[in-house]
């Protein structure tokens, strides 16, 4: 019995090929990228080594900055807009009310299009001329705030901001339900024969609870805000004058329209940093709490 | 409680009840109006859509706006590429994946445990980490411009949470199961391919409909690692079809919703599926 559970060869026709394309494709690019950081290099011939230059010319160059500063306000955005809006909908939707599958159902559509068709489809939504939101404000009064959204440097990072919110509020909402309907309902129906109203409630029992699948949540989005690129890559390509640019539209543009493939990597090395130093804060936040 | 107190309390009730639909309807609205324009556009012509009606029906349902995008913009042509790198990424991910997933749950080997740590930190990795490299690898394999410069990736990247989601499975199957198929005499690979896999087929749907969205959805590798047309993916070419049909919203309109109606099928059909399998991947991983 036991041999044909330890077979060498079985294990090793298993094992081997996922081990080798996910250790080629996933793990090594990692530390080629962290070399290429190093380098001043444009992918022609050999780069010249230049140790942390790369770094220290991210960290003092203003477009690099303000596309950090960008994903940061991202991420704010997600956590203290789209999250607390995402809780008060599952909870909701937890506590039994009719229709129930039919929201839950319909809110989750956006979160499975693809970014590019969102994007697109939000581009003719800010539309000057013919968009859905300028025609929106003038048929409610408001014409004179009608305006050409994505086009100007003051309305653009709102606008770009919103596609994702709106996409992922649902994702979001999915999460934490499934998170509130795992709490037993006991505990609930101690806290009706108490007198509590569902608002305390919510706030003692339900949230409370919900801690293990808020802080999974809390790290998607964040590392989701961190790593965004197929929605501002299509909806302003970080324009305009760089507005709304974010690390990983300027790690590509760097790359991939400059040529400057040293900068580039140290970039998307530090956007790797940035996501696993994020990730084990907001871990540690969730267990000395 | 008599009855009387109960109605009392169960007004303000009802109220809130009223209040909390009308809510729920609202974002409902918000939420899905802006597909159902698309929809819209997508059948209408320039006149219509220029002429100040732009939310409402279209008058004549133009479904030449359709022919146009699958003909002259190509879409039939990335639709075809799309589905053609999503099936062959799936089928390489759900083999490699369930292979291994059983392995390591339930082979004995020294190194499982450290192969399963491994996998899984594949899952913290951002795509872009690996761009450049894999973009200067499949340039020296000339692999650049070919359906495997984005199956590879997708398959290595889709990889670590399809061990993890079926290796779970595997492990909750009671182990009577295939010691009793080893006493009629199966070998590792029967037992493997003919008791166990049936047996986590909700694991290899999960699996399936996570790798569908990220394969049919992913952009960068796509955009990077082809620049031939004919390679094209939906979401490069819709890009590209937008740049060409710049003021006719109407074939873009048509182009982005066949992009998306496979998607909404497999939802509409699998709503439930779909759901469960994106809790148990984030709750998982």
């Amino acid at each position: 019995m036991n041999s044909v559970f330890s077979n060498k060869k079985a294990i090793a026709i298993f094992v081997l090929p996922t081990l080798l394309i996910f250790c080629g494709i996933v793990l090594v690019p990692i530390f080629v990228s962290s070399y290429y950081s190093l380098l001043d290099w444009n992918g022609v011939g050999k780069g010249a080594f230049i140790g942390l230059d790369n770094y220290k010319e991210m960290f003092t160059d203003t477009r690099a900055l303000n596309s950090i500063k960008n994903s940061m306000l991202f991420a704010a955005a997600s956590i203290f807009i789209q999250l607390p809006i995402s809780l008060v909908l599952a909870l909701i939707l937890a506590s039994t009310i009719k229709g129930e599958g039919f929201y839950r159902t319909v809110y989750f559509i956006p979160v499975l299009i693809s970014t590019v068709v969102i994007a697109q489809l939000w581009s003719k939504i800010y539309n000057a001329d013919y968009g859905l939101l300028n025609w929106l404000l003038e048929n409610i009064g408001l014409a004179n705030l009608a305006q050409d959204w994505l086009g100007q440097k003051d309305t653009a990072l709102v606008a770009s901001f919103i596609p994702t919110l709106w996409q992922y509020v649902g994702y979001h909402m999915l999460l934490m339900y499934a998170g509130a309907k795992s709490i037993s309902q006991d505990i609930f129906e101690a806290a009706k024969i108490d007198g509590a109203s569902p608002i305390r409630t919510a706030f003692s029992i339900t949230i409370p609870l919900m801690r293990p699948i808020l802080k999974v949540c809390l790290v998607f989005s964040v590392i989701g805000a961190f790593k965004v690129f197929d929605l501002i890559y299509v909806l302003t390509g970080g324009g305009p004058l760089f507005t709304t640019e974010v690390p990983s539209t300027l790690m590509y543009t760097t790359i991939f329209d400059t040529y400057r493939y040293g900068y580039g990597s140290a970039i998307s090395v530090f956007i790797i940093l940035e996501c696993l130093i994020f990730t084990v804060i907001i871990n540690k936040f969730f267990k000395t709490e | 409680m008599s009855t009387a107190k109960g109605l009392l309390q169960r007004r303000p009730n009802f109220i809130g009840k009223i209040l909390l639909q009308g809510f729920l309807i609202i974002v409902t609205i918000i939420q899905i109006y802006p597909l159902i324009w698309l929809a819209f556009f997508s059948l209408k012509d320039n006149s219509e859509i220029f002429s100040g009606d732009v939310v409402g029906l279209p008058k004549k349902f133009l479904w030449s706006n359709y022919a146009k995008a699958l003909s002259d913009g190509h879409v039939l042509n990335y639709f075809f590429n799309s589905v053609l790198v999503t099936a062959a990424s799936i089928i390489l991910v759900l083999i490699l994946s369930a292979m291994t997933g059983y392995a390591i749950s339930r082979m004995n080997w020294k190194l499982s445990n450290l192969t399963m740590t491994l996998i899984l930190l594949g899952m913290m990795v951002p795509i872009h980490a690996a761009l450049l490299p894999l973009f200067m690898v499949l340039k020296n394999l000339h692999l650049l411009n070919t359906y495997w410069s984005l199956i590879i990736p997708y398959v290595a990247f889709g990889i670590p949470l399809a061990v993890f989601i079926l290796s779970s499975f595997f492990k909750g199957v009671p182990r009577e199961m295939e010691e009793s198929a080893v006493m009629d005499g199966c070998g590792i690979y029967k037992t493997f391919f003919s008791i166990m896999l049936p047996l986590v087929s909700p694991a290899i749907a999960t699996v399936a409909i996570f790798t569908f969205l990220a394969c049919w959805n992913e952009l960068m590798f796509a955009t990077t690692f082809i620049n031939n047309e004919s390679y094209q993916t939906l979401t490069v070419g819709m890009m590209s079809m937008v740049g060409t049909y710049i003021t006719q919203w109407g074939i873009i309109g048509a182009g982005l919703m066949i992009a998306t109606i496979p998607t909404i099928i497999i939802y509409l059909l699998l709503n439930k599926q779909v759901q469960k399998s994106m809790i148990a991947g984030a709750v998982k991983g």
